[in-house]
């Protein structure tokens, strides 16, 4: 299948300033690409270069198998959603939806067929004859949204169009969202800050940093076998616990000792990754941590631990401990008896672990 | 104890409240009087025009008009002379409207583009420039009087009307550009990006979707330039020749002339004929100057 | 080519404008700079001799009378003009039922040319038939009151016109600075029980030092360029008294033919301007950029 959706080796920057660094991405029709990061990671920059709104510097950018690098944002084929929506604020609704088909000629007959399907489609039919500013946030969403979907466009740009809405709506926006997306089978390249988001929507997620890419992958390889420790500490909430340990080959498994508060170190016994450097961080995130006896497997190891905080959240209680001298949080059942200054039994499943190397941060197994 | 105590609390609050009462007076005393000062020269104008000139020598510069004439104003209008002529400041009233008009809706017009280019089509070098039109708000205009009046020599607008407005559109492009460029900053550049998407270009998004949006600084802009251009004296007395001069220049000359019997009345007359403009402009529209220049941002 | 054109209507359309400012403000003040330095008279001569104009003007006992009074006239109209508009704007600012009325009243002067300023004002101060004769109607027969034909006390005179001109103008940018203060933080203090002068002088006026720069920069900026006024109001007389710098320039350029004196006199105003103006708009713009 040609790709929807490549990039090669694009580079963007401000005179000497690196914006991106060497960017590969490519994405196949149906696709849900969700660009994720921190503030200033370039995730926004890139979207604009996708739509054209900023030149690049180097490298080449296709859409539908067409090169586009140079091709101004008109003739892309695209529609775009903004953060602030960009609502045209002196047109109504409808005007603001059928601002583009007027700009490049569409007959008024289709015109009035579009936005009668559209409006249908996300229900703002009430309020096509508004003004942007009388309408609430969640549907001014629904309006921009009607704006990108009355195009019919090759590709769908979504610059983190969620954050400026409440929490309650921002989760049922999503689920539209990801809805709309199954019904029409659109391919769309996505811009959050919200790792949350990233996870529920994307078909692929491309986790950035400084301009550069850290990893791409769906989200479950993203979630468990993050490549560095960036991707591991950035993506899930809580973070995964990222542990500084030492490890020994030992027969046929690996002793991995961590420093612990009380009574020792704790050791563990890896048998999965016999070649681990000496010194390794071990990733292990909350929800594979459990209390003794609620967990098993092949893999599954307990150990006692002194538990410093507890924090219970409804579903779930958080316990923090201390580990290799960082806070350690583990994900436990509601009715947990764990009690802050008593030491725990707790179930480590090291056959969900990740392993880097301190120096690099990369990923070792 | 309470009991003591209730009623002397009760007094000393009566007292505070009668001094506060009384501060209150103090205050609007105060406040009436400092608007008195700003009306009286005013009160002085309209009376005095409304006056005959015996009566003028005779009375009291604030007394009201014992028997009220419109004779100053009628040669005011058209009969004052200002040198040689004596046709009143009707023609010169005119030269301004002709001069006053263009001039305005030039300046506003290149002023909003310019404002619009800086502020969201930003390109490397833009912010300098933006810099040097501002300074050019501030210089003094003695400075560029003498190679202006060449170069309208040159191009045979000299002592022109055009010429005029050629010289109040150039000098008053810093001031109006710097207007519609603070609006403009502060609207979301993605409703370019979002337009640009849309398939419009560069004059379709000014047009459809920044020029609806301007009416406020339209509105401040276009009473800062008209009362500039209107009241403007250096430029009109610099570049001006009999019969293309400006109000302002047409009344000093009548209020200056040396020739014949000092009229004030008819000196008044033409002083409020020349104010009125802008005095009318100020007094229906001030309210949006105000508002037009604290409102930056806009909502939608 | 389309492309091409798309990516450069913008510096398109900013160009002329651009190119007029350039030419219009930058070259002509290079070229006035230029004239400065020759020995122009009624014509313009290129060949540089120096700063021979310069010398001429410190010489000329005119041009010291207008510098002086350039620095009496600005130092009293800016403080006066300042002072008086705190004033008012603290006034206004205790929640006046007709603060709109008032307003407008204060006002209105700032809409007027100065040309009609200076006219009302010179039939206001005519020693014959103005205040001073209103005032010995009153039955004060010794009352005198002529500084306008005074040379001694001319240059007052155009401090209170100006004064009555700008005031208003000055209340209406402390009034909005007084607005914009933060409403918590004189909640905050009326809660610790400070007294309402203190509330003003203590954390309101400190707050405002913005607004006393560009209220100074705007004023100063009218000082100097103040020409209309004196013509109107004196006419530079009695003699030169109340020659400003604006009004010898004029005179230079366009009476008396010496477009040498016009020029360097004119470069003295911009120089002093600069010193005024380039700070301000260096702290400005840079405030802006971070």
């Amino acid at each position: 299948m040609t790709p929807i959706l490549d990039i090669k080796n694009l580079c963007k920057s401000y005179g000497p300033v690196e914006i991106l660094k060497d960017i590969n991405v490519s994405i196949v029709p149906g696709d849900f690409l969700v660009l994720v990061g921190p503030s200033g990671c370039g995730k926004s920059t890139l979207l604009n270069c996708i739509a054209g709104l900023e030149p690049i510097s180097g490298g080449d950018l296709f859409i539908g198998g067409r090169n586009m690098t140079n091709v101004s944002p008109k003739d892309r084929d695209i529609a775009m959603v903004f953060q602030s929506y960009a609502l045209y604020p002196t047109m109504s609704v409808a005007k603001n939806i059928t601002f583009g088909m007027k700009v490049r000629g569409v007959d008024q007959a289709t015109q009035k067929a579009k936005l009668a399907e559209v409006s249908k489609q996300l229900q703002i039919e009430p309020l096509l004859n508004r003004r942007p500013g009388q309408l609430s946030g969640g549907q001014r969403q629904r309006v921009a949204m009607g704006r990108a979907l009355v195009r019919d466009p090759k590709l769908f740009l979504f610059d983190e169009p969620l954050s400026n809405l409440d929490a309650k709506l921002r989760v049922e926006m999503r689920t539209e969202i990801k809805r709309l997306h199954h019904d029409l089978g659109a391919s769309m390249v996505y811009v959050t800050h919200d790792q949350i988001e990233a996870m529920t929507l994307a078909s692929k997620i491309v986790v950035m940093k400084g301009g550069v890419i850290q990893q791409i992958g769906t989200p479950a390889e993203i979630y468990n076998r993050p490549q560095n420790l960036f991707v591991a500490d950035f993506m899930g909430s809580p973070a995964m616990n990222l542990i500084p340990a030492k490890a020994q080959k030992n027969g046929n498994g690996t002793k991995i000792k961590i420093d612990r508060e009380a009574g020792g170190p704790l050791v563990l016994t890896d048998t999965n990754n016999p070649d681990l450097p000496e010194d390794v961080i071990l990733g292990l995130r909350p929800e594979d941590i459990a209390e003794a006896g609620y967990r098993t497997g092949e893999h599954v190891q307990t150990a006692n631990c002194l538990v410093d905080i507890v924090e219970p959240a409804g579903a779930d209680t958080f316990v923090v401990s201390q580990l290799g001298g960082k806070e350690v949080t583990a994900r436990l059942h509601a009715e947990t008896k764990a009690t802050p200054g008593q030491p725990l039994e707790f179930a480590f499943d090291l056959g969900k672990v990740s392993y880097f190397e301190p120096e690099s941060g990369q990923r070792v197994s | 104890m309470t009991d003591y105590a209730a009623p002397s609390a009760y007094a000393s609050r009566q007292r505070s409240r009668t001094g506060q009462i009384a501060l209150r007076w103090l205050l609007y005393a105060l406040l009436c009087l400092f608007a008195l000062y700003y009306l009286m020269p005013l009160f002085v104008m309209v009376t005095t025009s409304l006056k005959s000139l015996e009566e003028i020598r005779t009375g009291s510069l604030v007394s009201l008009p014992r028997k009220v004439t419109f004779d100053a104003w009628a040669t005011a209008w058209s009969g004052a002379c200002t040198g040689i002529q004596c046709e009143g400041l009707r023609p010169y009233f005119l030269n301004s409207m002709m001069l006053a008009i263009p001039a305005v809706a030039l300046s506003t017009l290149f002023g909003a583009l310019n404002g619009y280019v800086i502020a969201q089509w930003r390109f490397k070098g833009a912010n300098l420039i933006f810099s040097l039109m501002l300074f050019g708000c501030f210089i003094p205009f003695q400075v560029v009087l003498l190679p202006m009046a060449r170069v309208l020599g040159m191009m045979g607008l000299a002592g022109t009307i055009p010429g005029l407005i050629f010289v109040h559109v150039i000098y008053g492009l810093g001031f109006t550009t710097l207007f519609f460029r603070n609006y403009y900053v502060s609207i979301p550049n993605e409703l370019v990006k979002a337009a640009k998407v849309d398939g419009a270009g560069f004059f379709r998004i000014f047009w459809s979707i920044f020029l609806p949006l301007s009416l406020p600084i339209i509105v401040v802009t276009v009473i800062w330039q008209f009362t500039q251009i209107w009241n403007d004296f250096l430029f009109g007395v610099s570049f001006s020749q009999a019969g293309t001069q400006p109000v302002t220049v047409a009344l000093n000359n009548i209020v200056n002339s040396t020739t014949g019997v000092k009229e004030y009345n008819v000196d008044m007359a033409a002083a409020i004929i020349a104010a009125l403009p802008t005095l009318l402009v100020y007094i229906v529209a001030g309210k949006y100057f105000i508002r037009g220049l604290t409102a930056g941002s806009v909502k939608g | 080519m389309s492309e091409w054109l798309e990516r450069h209507v913008p510096k398109m359309v900013l160009a002329p404008s651009f190119a007029a400012i350039l030419l219009f403000v930058y070259g002509f003040i290079a070229w006035t700079g230029w004239i400065s330095l020759t020995k122009s008279r009624l014509l313009p001569k290129y060949d540089i001799v120096g700063t021979i104009q310069y010398e001429r003007l410190m010489a000329s006992p005119r041009w010291d009378t207008a510098m002086n009074n350039l620095f009496i006239f600005g130092a009293l109209f800016i403080i006066i003009a300042m002072v008086l508009g705190l004033a008012l704007a603290i006034l206004l600012d205790q929640k006046i039922r007709t603060e709109g009325l008032l307003r407008t009243i204060y006002l209105y002067p700032m809409a007027l040319s100065m040309i009609v300023t200076g006219t009302a004002w010179k039939w206001i101060l005519n020693p014959g038939l103005g205040i001073e004769s209103v005032v010995r109607g009153w039955g004060f027969e010794s009352f005198t009151f002529d500084w306008l034909v005074n040379p001694d006390f001319a240059i007052y005179t155009v401090v209170i016109a100006g004064v009555w001109q700008a005031s208003g103008f000055v209340m209406a940018l402390f009034l909005a600075g007084l607005r914009s203060v933060d409403e918590e933080i004189i909640k905050a203090a009326q809660v610790d029980g400070i007294p309402t002068m203190r509330i003003y002088s203590a954390i309101i006026i400190p707050s405002m030092a913005p607004i006393f720069l560009s209220a100074f920069i705007v004023l100063a900026h009218l000082a100097i360029k103040s020409f209309d006024l004196v013509i109107a109001l004196t006419g530079g007389g009695p003699g030169y008294a109340t020659d400003l710098p604006a009004t010898y320039m004029y005179a230079m350029a366009f009476s008396r033919g010496d477009i040498g004196q016009a020029a360097s006199s004119a470069m003295v105003m911009m120089l002093v301007v600069f010193a005024i103006v380039v700070p301000y708009l260096y702290s400005e713009l840079r405030a802006k950029n971070d």
